[in-house]
């Protein structure tokens, strides 16, 4: 069935080619990178109140936004919230108290059904976040799934050390809605009867009962896995990414090489040395780090000069990723943006009007960034403390990832010069701490 | 006073450019090169030894074999240790199974002593031939086997990753068997039942020692279970880095059988011209090979065939002509080839005759000024390679050095020999997993293309002569 070739025309934004008939893009089956899932997927969590389910759901979907998969996450905790305005005490979650077993039940098929609707308008991976520790829960979600097309995916936390739960507790628990009119300790010994209430109906996944369904098991914070019937790419990926994230106490800081001498003149991209003001900061960069006294610390820059000098100036070993080079502007490198407009007007406009999607000619976009940006983000997580030397739009999408911002905000976050950004992991989220070092005289 | 001090002091800052790789280096000149510059960040602080665990005929010499191949494409020097090869070279002929009863103390003591020799190798590969992983592979069944590696680890600085692949399906071991123990020099002079039944004596000798990882006893080591060829897999503290990505390997490869079909877009009219790179369509007999690429896939009738071609317009017209689905991947996208884009190989030397003769003296490491280099193109393709290995059957239309590092991965070629694999035009390469390897059939499409192979001059230093430097170039228009 050779047909002679359709005509291509290039989308102006992206630059992707793409088949058209009389001028028209003509309906085009993929452009993605890749085809991650034909059909969604629902990730389910598994595990006793305090295992890190919801700490989980909400970095995994995090990082799944972050590479371009639509993903959203469903907390039943909180739709119980909303339901029963006020919450008295771990009473609520007996297995006797048929009154709680209704509204929790009502409560999960109330999520399920804006699950339904998330996927059904272009949402591609739903979390359900809640602790699903009885296979009957189970079984009525994949009943939910297999009427609708839906592959599932359960992620289990296992977890039986004292200390790690107690410390979920108080990092988390505590400051819940639930809790805010108690004290620490009542909170406490209330949450623990809440974690006894479900213990009795646990059935963890079983190798042998659970055989043919998809499934990670978590045990023991991270050092221990079980990997059950991975189906499909996402499921891959998703396996990697959480078997590659800790929860040791640690730094990142990121931070843009020294003022360029293309950055002087106005010019984007090209890859020119520090001017005398970057080295200057370069010489206060290292200084705050000596002062930050921060153990094992490693040291990343980019493979373009800038951000060498600038790392050379700590003293210090470091590591050079060309993963970690500025957006390249093809056509448009070392040009000023006045010169942009002159020679390229319809460029410009459209950056102006899809800055993340729109690829320079020749060059990238923020889009092609993160794509090659990820292999730095999966070390990122398994590293400690990292200091990261790198460009404006790399520190963009870097900090978008920590952050949790989308698509459009990504390309207009605010990363000055001279200034560096300490992010340190909290709860459910990320503390980001801003020191601007031009102020600080060394 | 302090004026002096600052004029005198040495600016940290200085830096310098290798010429090749394009790395920047501290430094006022690179005679002081002293840190070795590369695209990718080393991860590996101390070498790691890799042991493979389980029966016989349960995989350990496949997975050996093919996650060496993986680590060495990627940049990490590995190589595999055959505990049964170092057997067959002390024990000249091999009887029969008699030989690994575990009341031969004959036996036992030889066997012994080939681990010890392996283990000697792979310390001297380790620590004197820059190899930064060994694969240790043998049965490795028993406690005391793996305590004498874990010692000899601990003496040498080396981290210990353990890979157990467990299976109990008949069907498989038998494949197993068949496939890759029949051929064996061990049996050479047998018929297939002999040797079959000789096997599988073989194994039940092991089995009674076998003790495999625990839960509990082994908590503190780290190791993958692979269980029945990759349904489930039990993973248990992994360490680093390099740890990370092999687990992540071996959790996507399979063994269900498949073809993978590589090839260029159509001769394209840059092509024509002998110009290198662009983003130009298909000249007449491009588009000739498109329509013969089409009625070569029907033939095929390929089951669920995927089509991948790049971003670059020559691969997507070719593409187009199947008139089936098919997936971009900027990845595949052709090397770049920075400033000299577009040009002649002629215009090349003409303007930047010391880069082109960098090229030829070490051209897998070469970076094009703002540019790429084939190490570059490697770690650019990784993904694409994670992903056809999850993948069954692929068609993927891309461009001369991308086709040449997928190659690479897949025949098992050095850096040295990767840029100057054979990939011409209209040729379609078909690779099918065999045993421990790969078959290759070529099938040139019978539409006539220019030859863009531009072999290796025999002078490559930078004060040779145009006429030495353009020797090798391939004709064009």
């Amino acid at each position: 069935m050779a047909t002679s070739p359709r005509e291509l025309t290039q989308n102006p934004l992206k630059k992707i080619w793409m088949p058209c008939k009389n001028g028209f893009p003509e309906k085009h089956t993929s452009q993605r990178k890749v085809c991650m899932t034909n059909c969604p997927t629902l990730i389910v969590t598994v595990g006793l109140p305090a295992r890190g389910k919801t700490y989980i759901s909400k970095k995994l979907t995090r990082y799944l936004n972050w590479i371009g998969v639509s993903t959203k996450e469903f907390n039943v905790g909180q739709y119980r919230r909303e339901c029963v305005k006020i919450y008295k005490s771990f009473e609520f979650f007996r297995p006797d108290n048929e009154e709680g077993l209704k509204i929790r039940k009502q409560c999960a098929a109330s999520a399920l059904n804006d699950v339904r609707t998330y996927l059904s308008e272009g949402g591609q991976v739903a979390v359900f976040d809640a602790t699903n520790t009885t296979r009957e829960r189970r079984d009525t979600i994949m009943k939910f799934a297999d009427l609708n097309g839906y592959k599932v995916f359960f992620v289990e936390l296992v977890c039986d050390d004292p200390e790690v739960i107690a410390s979920n507790i108080v990092q988390v628990k505590l400051g819940s809605p639930d809790y805010t009119d108690c004290n620490t300790d009542e909170a406490v010994e209330d949450f623990m009867k809440r974690i006894k209430c479900y213990e009795n109906s646990y059935e963890t996944l079983d190798e042998i009962k659970d055989r043919d369904l998809s499934y990670i098991k978590i045990m023991e914070v991270g050092s221990r896995y079980l990997v059950n019937r991975v189906l499909d790419h996402i499921q891959s990926r998703i396996v990697y990414y959480l078997m590659n994230i800790h929860i040791a106490p640690r730094s990142i800081y990121l931070c843009r090489h020294g003022e360029s001498e293309l950055n002087v003149k106005g010019k984007i991209g090209g890859d020119s040395g520090l001017s005398a003001r970057g080295k200057l900061f370069a010489k206060c960069l290292g200084k705050f780090i000596q002062e930050q006294n921060i153990k094992d610390l490693k040291v990343w820059t980019s493979q373009m000069k800038r951000t060498i000098q600038t790392a050379e100036a700590l003293g210090v070993p470091y590591e050079q990723w060309k993963a970690l080079n500025e957006i390249d502007a093809g056509v448009c490198e070392e040009m000023m943006y006045e010169e942009i407009q002159d020679h390229y007007p319809l460029e410009f406009a459209l950056r102006d009007q899809d800055k993340y999607r729109y690829r320079y000619p020749k060059g990238e976009s923020y889009e092609d960034l993160v794509q090659r940006l990820e292999p730095v983000i999966m070390e990122l997580e398994r590293q400690e403390n990292v200091l990261v030397i790198c460009h404006q739009a790399v520190m963009r999408c870097l900090l978008a990832y920590f952050l949790d911002k989308t698509a459009e905000e990504l390309p207009y976050l605010k990363c000055p010069l001279h200034t560096v950004l300490k992010l340190t992991p909290v709860a459910y989220g990320e503390i980001c701490c801003e020191t601007q070092l031009e102020s600080i005289h060394c | 006073m302090d004026m002096l001090k600052a004029t005198m002091s040495q600016d940290k800052t200085e830096l310098t450019q290798t010429p090749l790789q394009k790395i920047w280096v501290p430094g006022m000149s690179t005679q002081m090169l002293r840190r070795r510059g590369s695209s990718v960040p080393q991860f590996t602080n101390s070498p790691t030894v890799i042991v493979m665990v389980g029966l016989p005929a349960r995989g350990k010499t496949y997975i050996s074999k093919k996650l060496t191949r993986y680590l060495n494409w990627i940049g990490v020097p590995t190589k595999v240790f055959n505990v049964g090869q170092y057997r067959r070279d002390a024990v000249k002929s091999y009887k029969n199974f008699e030989f690994f009863r575990p009341d031969n103390e004959e036996a036992m003591k030889i066997r012994k002593a080939c681990a010890v020799t392996a283990l000697h190798d792979v310390n001297a590969y380790l620590t004197q031939e820059q190899g930064q992983v060994a694969v240790f592979d043998a049965t490795n069944t028993t406690r005391d086997r793996r305590e004498l590696i874990l010692s000899f680890a601990k003496e040498n600085g080396y981290k210990v990753f353990f890979v157990e692949s467990i299976c109990d399906d008949p069907d498989i071991i038998a494949a197993n068997i068949t496939q890759v123990k029949l051929t064996s020099p061990d049996y050479e002079d047998c018929d297939r039942e002999e040797a079959l039944e000789d096997f599988l004596k073989r194994i039940e000798c092991y089995k009674t020692n076998y003790l495999p990882l625990d839960d509990e006893q082994d908590r503190s080591l780290s190791y993958i279970k692979i269980f029945n060829v990759g349904s489930r897999y039990l993973v248990n503290h992994v360490l680093d880095h390099i740890q990370s990505r092999i687990v992540y390997y071996l959790m996507n490869i399979h063994v269900t059988p498949r073809s993978i079909y590589l090839c260029r877009h159509g001769e394209s009219e840059l092509n024509l011209m002998g110009r290198i790179g662009g983003d130009s369509g298909l000249s007449a007999h491009g588009s000739k090979f498109a329509r013969a690429l089409a009625s070569f896939i029907q033939e095929q009738s390929i089951k669920d065939l995927k089509v991948w071609t790049s971003h670059m317009k020559r691969t997507i017209q070719t593409a187009e002509a199947l008139g089936v689905p098919y997936e971009q991947w900027k990845a595949l996208n052709e090397i770049d080839a920075g400033v000299c884009e577009e040009m002649m190989y002629e215009e090349i030397q003409q303007h930047y005759p010391e880069e082109f003769a960098l090229r030829d003296q070490d051209k897998y490491r070469y970076r094009y000024p703002k540019g790429e280099s084939y190490e570059d193109l490697v770690q650019r393709l990784e993904p694409v390679i994670m992903e056809l290995e999850r993948q069954e059957n692929v068609l993927v239309i891309c461009h001369q050095a991308v086709m040449r590092c997928l190659l690479a991965y897949f025949l098992d070629k050095s850096a040295e020999e990767l840029p100057y694999l054979n990939c011409p035009l209209h040729s379609v390469l078909k690779l099918t997993p065999v045993a421990y390897g790969c078959e290759v059939e070529s099938i040139f499409l019978n539409v006539e293309a220019v030859n863009t192979h531009r072999d290796k001059p025999v002078n490559v230093d930078v004060s040779r002569e145009s006429e030495e430097a353009l020797d090798t170039v391939p004709a064009h228009v």
